[in-house]
């Protein structure tokens, strides 16, 4: 197959783990909460799967039931991570950046000290046909491509259609834009600034899944996990707090992030020891590209909610 | 008729911190009537109806609604007991439509559709007779449509109670006219309405009952047709006030400020200011008066530095004829160069040039006060940042609408706040603190602050102390201009008159004041000339002597778009 | 009917913000809430080691080890002095910024620019010059590196409100690439570690790090007399509070925000300096290992206050190295510190609600009111 359709595949696959971790991220800041703690809890979800896969990774469960588990495992540990993040910082009103920051560290120290306990041969034999499905077993490069990468578009697609269609989706921006006035007019703050932090962490958590388990699906990928959670959390501010935007621009990441590996295969370029680094340093320097031409074209419609990282106490006085 | 009771409450408590806002309050509202609560600022309205609508808990009492005793513990619970209230802050989502705030909250059967709620919307605006647009989004709003959503929002949802908190502050004349009648069609339609105000006249325009409250403590309910303007005074406030300002005659009035053509955009490249062109004279307060958000703060920013200007001129006359020339504000080789240009006199009317003269001799002259000015100074402040206008000597004192998020910084103590304004005196790298200290201390004796101490957060004051030390600061600053901005805004009686004296004794001494208010009562008594600003464009200038709160309100919706209009 | 209904409604308790605490009180909490953090730490601890599990080794021995890893030899003792000075340093240079409320996460990319600049002029000038002279070239190298990368973030924040958290977070990964690129450079064989270098070494007397312990202990100082005393200080304490105010009162945001950040940045290239020269004489994309991170909390929980930090600075070098002691004895994993530096921080994170609101219980049928701490 042509290298250009491998090398955009490549970027799909490898941006699923960007769309997780910021529509998980975007449904938390319409929430109003600012979680720094995402890469943390991409790695937790990490940890959870694998968790689950390392006790029946070797049972003769069938392959989907398996797989299922697995997200289970890799969504409650995330979820646990957020209801962490949102008990400190919704009901005892913490600062959100510091939180978030402290739940980073705890993620990725915890994740590195779980997966150091648990045995690689185990939880990454899972049967890999079923990840891959329906696509397992061919040899061009739609083989990288499976459930897991369908299952983070459609929840992009979905998290859009309920924060731009729905009353609930009404209602979790109004909390994010101006807690008082959801406030007063009856809707439960707390109780959606909770969902939100806590199903946002639980679909960040599947990216950390996802990359340790599917796209890397390798004993040491764990290591290199924390960075995507800051891109996730950066790739917010690209896709303008849309989630269906993320599937743009995870690719656009993923894109960035393959340059390094795919463009040797490119005919007519070498690539020397001393520019790998400066490859891999492209995707920061898109981000940091991103970030300010976001910030000169300074729209109305495009702002993160008004009250973000703000703390709500109904009887302020 | 007798009258069913819709709501009462009886020995309603709440405290914050050591501080009680309402006291044992008694309470009874009547089915299909107009009852005021009226009181001073501070004195616990808007919390006691806060408690009403959800807010707040309170700490002790009850309320019943048709009889029977309920909870309110969040405002679901005020919506199920079919209470609504209308804040004084609306609480509204700026980046949503209408139709999206009135529909927020609500719990229907049927599948949310933005379509059918859009044509819900406007079948209850036409029932009661308002013009609005579901669609329009809430930023791109009026402030007199933002409350017809406010109280749309309260129909939407079949209350049968409401409560407006202040609702006419923001609004003209003509417009608070409008908000009664319809106020007056819902109370045909049988519904119980709480208007929480503190001006008598509409009190009294309005309402069936008054029931006023002071200090957190319910004093009397009394029947409408019964009171008089001096007997709810008197009720409000405790003991009889004179409610006169004293106005003196401007004494020899000069132009300070000349401000011509000017026109300003605000950051969404939106014109604010618009082609407008007056002056202000020592010895006098100009008013500045229009719907909240029409300008003003714009202009007076502008005035002060702070906002960028597109075209247009603000020159300040400094008086200086006649008076000695200083190093106060000059350099050396500034003098010099003015002597040069044949600025200076001396004593015996001679030009004094400094040919010749060392600098240790011209030093000397300078400092003892023997060379005087030819002229006035007459100085262009388009494009001067704060910082340039004040090392070029001209006073200009400004008092911002936002105390805490401008004029002051509220985690700070009195002491670190005198030093916002002149910390960078002297030249050493260091604060000097012995001098805020003192000045800081002197506030506090004469305005009669009411402070644990100077170090406390300003914070933590209460509004009328927080004014009292940002007036404080800006009049120790002598200026020549002083410019204030809703000084007396959330202030009770007593304050807001402590604030009026000391805008009148700077006036009577010669400093030019220009204040903007809300309150066009005060404005006429208060000030020698007020000017009329709409939507950013001056739409007349008017004595305040002879002019009428009627003529006021039509110059403040003169250009406004035609919707609004007959609404 | 509506006696039995008031039963049922009326919440247990709400919450009010308090208008002062004793200073005792609210220290009374912290600690509360750090021992309390310290017995879910022995918890986690017997999730995952199998020696605490089988009866090899005690919770005793656990939290032994705190004090164990931290003064258990005088060696150890200089070493949590050390690893203190280095955390205090870089807390010191990012909290001008933070006064100002100017997010930098970019302190571990600051820093090592720092190291990076000290070295590279160690690498190509060390032995061609007198040793007083490189160290100078190699001081005046490190500030010029930490103050470049914090101040092009700060250039874009005062110019167009570019969200400098995210901007300064990824110049670290930036910076990392850097240095591995410069590994490659200067090490050809291919395995990118370089060697500790013969030349530019900081002098030392009495102890190898006495003289890095009293160069922060001299900073400090210097820099609560600059937050506290200085004009500069004032102004940074002002646009933190409202950039509005500051307008008001003739500041110009803009240079204070790009000043601060240099500020900021010099003190970063500076803790990169006894990093690159003091202690390592080296360069690895790891030097800096993680504390521009731990140096928000560090700064954030000493509510900016440099005389504060010692304190919370001694903290968490303690549950660092007590922790780094615990993963040894107890065979857990090298990440363990992480772990326990973060359910620390949960708990002191926590704690502040505790110290800015009260619980008011509602005593049914009673007049008063109780508060709870």
């Amino acid at each position: 197959m042509n290298i250009w359709l491998n090398f955009l595949i490549d970027s799909l696959a490898f941006g699923a783990t960007f769309m997780y971790g910021s529509t998980g991220e975007i449904i938390t800041e319409k929430g109003g909460h600012l979680n720094l703690g995402i890469p943390g809890v991409m790695c937790m979800g990490g940890a959870g799967g694998c968790l689950v896969l390392n006790m029946i990774g070797k049972s003769n469960l069938p392959g989907a039931l398996i797989v299922i588990l697995g997200i289970l495992g890799a969504v409650t540990m995330a979820m646990l991570m957020g209801l962490i993040y949102s008990f400190l910082t919704v009901t005892l009103r913490a600062n959100q950046n510091v939180t978030g920051l402290a739940l980073t560290t705890f993620g990725a120290g915890l994740m590195k000290v779980i997966m150091s306990k648990l045995d690689a041969t185990v939880y990454l034999v899972g049967p890999k046909q079923f990840y891959r499905w329906p696509f397992a077993g061919r040899t061009d490069s739609l083989q990288y491509l499976g459930v897991l990468f369908f299952l983070a578009v459609i929840i992009a697609v979905v998290s859009s259609w309920v924060l731009y269609k729905t009353k609930v989706g009404l209602h979790l921006r109004a909390v994010g834009e101006n807690p008082g006035t959801a406030d007063a007019v009856g809707i439960n703050v707390t109780r959606y600034k909770y969902a939100a932090s806590c199903i946002g962490s639980g679909i960040a958590g599947l990216g950390g899944f996802y990359y340790i388990i599917d796209y890397m699906a390798s004993p040491e990928a764990y290591l290199s996990l924390e960075v995507f959670g800051w891109l996730s959390i950066a790739l917010v501010i690209f896709a303008l707090w849309r989630p269906h935007m993320t599937i743009i621009g995870s690719t656009v990441f993923g894109f960035l992030f393959s340059c390094s590996s795919h463009i040797a295969n490119i005919d007519g370029i070498t690539v020397t020891m001393a520019a790998k680094p400066l490859l891999k340093m492209l995707p920061y320097v898109f981000t940091i590209a991103v970030l300010i031409f976001t910030s000169i074209r300074n729209k109305r419609e495009n702002q993160p909610p008004a009250s973000l990282g703000l703390s709500y106490f109904r009887e302020e006085r | 008729m007798d009258k069913k009771i819709a709501l009462s409450m009886r020995g309603v408590t709440k405290r914050f911190g050591n501080v009680v806002a309402n006291h044992h309050v008694d309470l009874d509202v009547y089915q299909g009537e107009i009852l005021a609560v009226l009181g001073e600022n501070g004195c616990g309205k808007t919390t006691l109806m806060n408690m009403l609508a959800g807010i707040y808990f309170p700490d002790e009492g009850k309320i019943y609604k048709d009889g029977e005793e309920v909870v309110i513990r969040s405002p679901q619970d005020a919506f199920n007991l079919k209470i609504g209230m209308i804040h004084q802050h609306f609480k509204l989502v700026d980046r949503f439509t209408a139709a999206e705030n009135i529909v927020l909250g609500t719990h229907e059967k049927e599948q949310y559709n933005l379509k059918t709620v859009n044509n819900r919307v406007s079948g209850i605006a036409e029932k009661y007779g308002f013009n609005i647009d579901p669609q329009k989004k809430i930023y791109d709003m009026s402030v007199s449509e933002k409350q017809t959503v406010e109280i749309l929002k309260v129909l939407y949802r079949g209350a049968d109670i409401l409560i407006l908190d202040e609702p006419t502050a923001v609004l003209t004349p003509q417009e608070i006219g409008r908000l009664f009648k319809v106020l007056k069609s819902m109370k045909e339609d049988g519904k119980s309405i709480i208007i929480i105000t503190h001006k008598l006249n509409e009190v009294l325009e309005v309402s069936d009952r008054v029931a006023i409250l002071r200090k957190g403590e319910h004093i009397a309910t009394v029947d409408t047709c019964e009171a008089t303007e001096a007997s709810l005074t008197e009720m409000m406030v405790g003991k009889k006030v004179s409610l006169n300002i004293d106005r003196t005659e401007p004494v020899n009035p000069e132009t300070r400020l000349d401000i011509r053509k000017l026109n300003c955009v605000n950051a969404e490249g939106l014109p604010v200011v618009k082609d407008v062109s007056f002056t202000v004279n020592s010895g006098e307060i100009l008013g500045i008066a229009g719907i909240a958000g029409s300008g003003q703060r714009e202009l007076l920013e502008a005035i002060a530095g702070m906002q960028p200007i597109n075209s247009g001129e603000i020159v300040f006359i400094n008086p200086k004829k006649g008076r000695p020339v200083t190093f106060y504000h000059k350099t050396l080789k500034k003098v010099k160069q003015m002597a040069a240009q044949n600025a200076f006199h001396g004593w015996n009317g001679k030009p004094v040039s400094f040919q010749g003269l060392s600098n240790g001799v011209i030093r000397r002259l300078v400092g003892s006060g023997e060379v005087l000015f030819n002229e006035d100074e007459i100085i262009d402040l388009r494009g001067r940042t704060p910082l340039e206008i004040r090392e070029l000597g001209i006073r200009l004192s400004f008092v911002p609408e936002d105390r805490l998020g401008m004029g002051l910084v509220g985690s700070m103590g009195i002491t670190d706040n005198m030093m916002l304004r002149s910390y960078r005196k002297g030249h050493v790298g260091f604060v000097d603190r012995k001098q805020p200290r003192k000045l800081a201390e002197e506030i506090i004796q004469e305005l009669e602050v009411n402070t644990p101490g100077v170090n406390t957060p300003v914070r933590r004051l209460s509004g009328g102390n927080v004014q009292k030390v940002l007036l404080g600061r800006e009049i120790a600053f002598a200026p020549k201009v002083l410019m204030a901005a809703y000084p007396v805004r959330g202030l009770d009686i007593n304050s807001s008159y402590t604030i009026y004296n000391l805008l009148n004794k700077q006036k009577q001494n010669g400093v030019a004041v220009i204040f903007v208010g809300e309150d066009l009562d005060v404005l006429l008594a208060l000030c020698d000339r007020i000017l009329v600003i709409n939507s950013g464009a001056v739409t007349g200038i008017v004595d305040a002597r002879t002019a009428t709160k009627e003529e006021i309100g039509l110059m403040m919706t003169r250009t406004s778009t035609v919707g609004e209009e007959d609404a | 009917m509506a006696e039995h209904k008031n039963i049922v409604h009326e919440p247990p308790f709400h919450l009010a913000k308090r208008a002062s605490i004793v200073w005792w009180k609210a220290w009374l909490i912290r600690i509360a809430a750090v021992a309390l953090g310290l017995v879910v730490c022995g918890l986690v601890a017997y999730l995952f080691s199998d020696r605490l599990r089988n009866g090899k080794k005690t919770l005793e021995d656990f939290y032994y080890c705190f004090i164990k890893g931290s003064f258990g030899t005088e060696r150890k003792l200089w070493k949590f002095l050390k690893n203190m000075a280095v955390l205090q340093c870089i807390s010191l240079a990012i909290t001008p910024a933070f006064r100002m409320r100017f997010w930098n996460t970019g302190a571990e990319g600051q820093t090592l620019m720092g190291v990076w600049g000290a070295i590279a002029v160690a690498f190509y000038l060390g032995g061609k010059i007198p040793n007083w002279l490189l160290l100078t070239l190699m001081f005046v190298a490190a500030l010029i590196c930490g103050a470049v990368w914090s101040v092009i973030p700060a250039i874009f924040k005062a110019k167009w409100d570019t969200n400098e958290t995210l901007f300064t977070l990824m110049m670290n990964y930036v910076a990392t690439y850097v240095v591995s690129y410069f590994l490659v450079v200067w090490v050809p064989s291919g395995s990118s570690s370089l060697g500790k270098l013969k030349f530019g070494k900081l002098p030392s007397f009495g102890h190898d790090y006495l003289l890095i312990i009293l160069i922060v202990l001299a900073l400090t100082v210097l820099l609560y007399i600059y937050l506290r005393y200085s004009k500069q200080g004032y102004e940074i304490s002002v646009v933190g509070e409202s950039v509005r105010t500051a307008q008001y009162s003739g500041m110009n945001v803009k240079k204070v925000v790009i000043r601060t950040m240099i500020v900021s940045g010099l003190l970063c290239g500076l803790a990169g300096y006894l990093i690159g020269a003091g202690l390592d004489q080296s360069i690895t994309t790891e030097s800096v290992g993680g504390q521009g991170f731990t140096a928000i909390m560090v700064s954030w929980l000493a509510k900016f206050n440099p005389l504060v930090m010692l304190l919370t600075s001694g903290l968490v070098s303690l549950l660092n190295q007590g922790a780094a002691q615990i993963s040894q004895d107890f065979n857990v994993s090298g990440a363990f510190p992480d772990v326990i530096v973060g359910i620390i921080l949960f708990f002191i994170i926590g704690s502040e609600f505790f110290i800015n609101y009260q619980i008011i219980l509602t005593r049914k049928g009673h007049a008063g009111r109780e508060a709870v701490k």
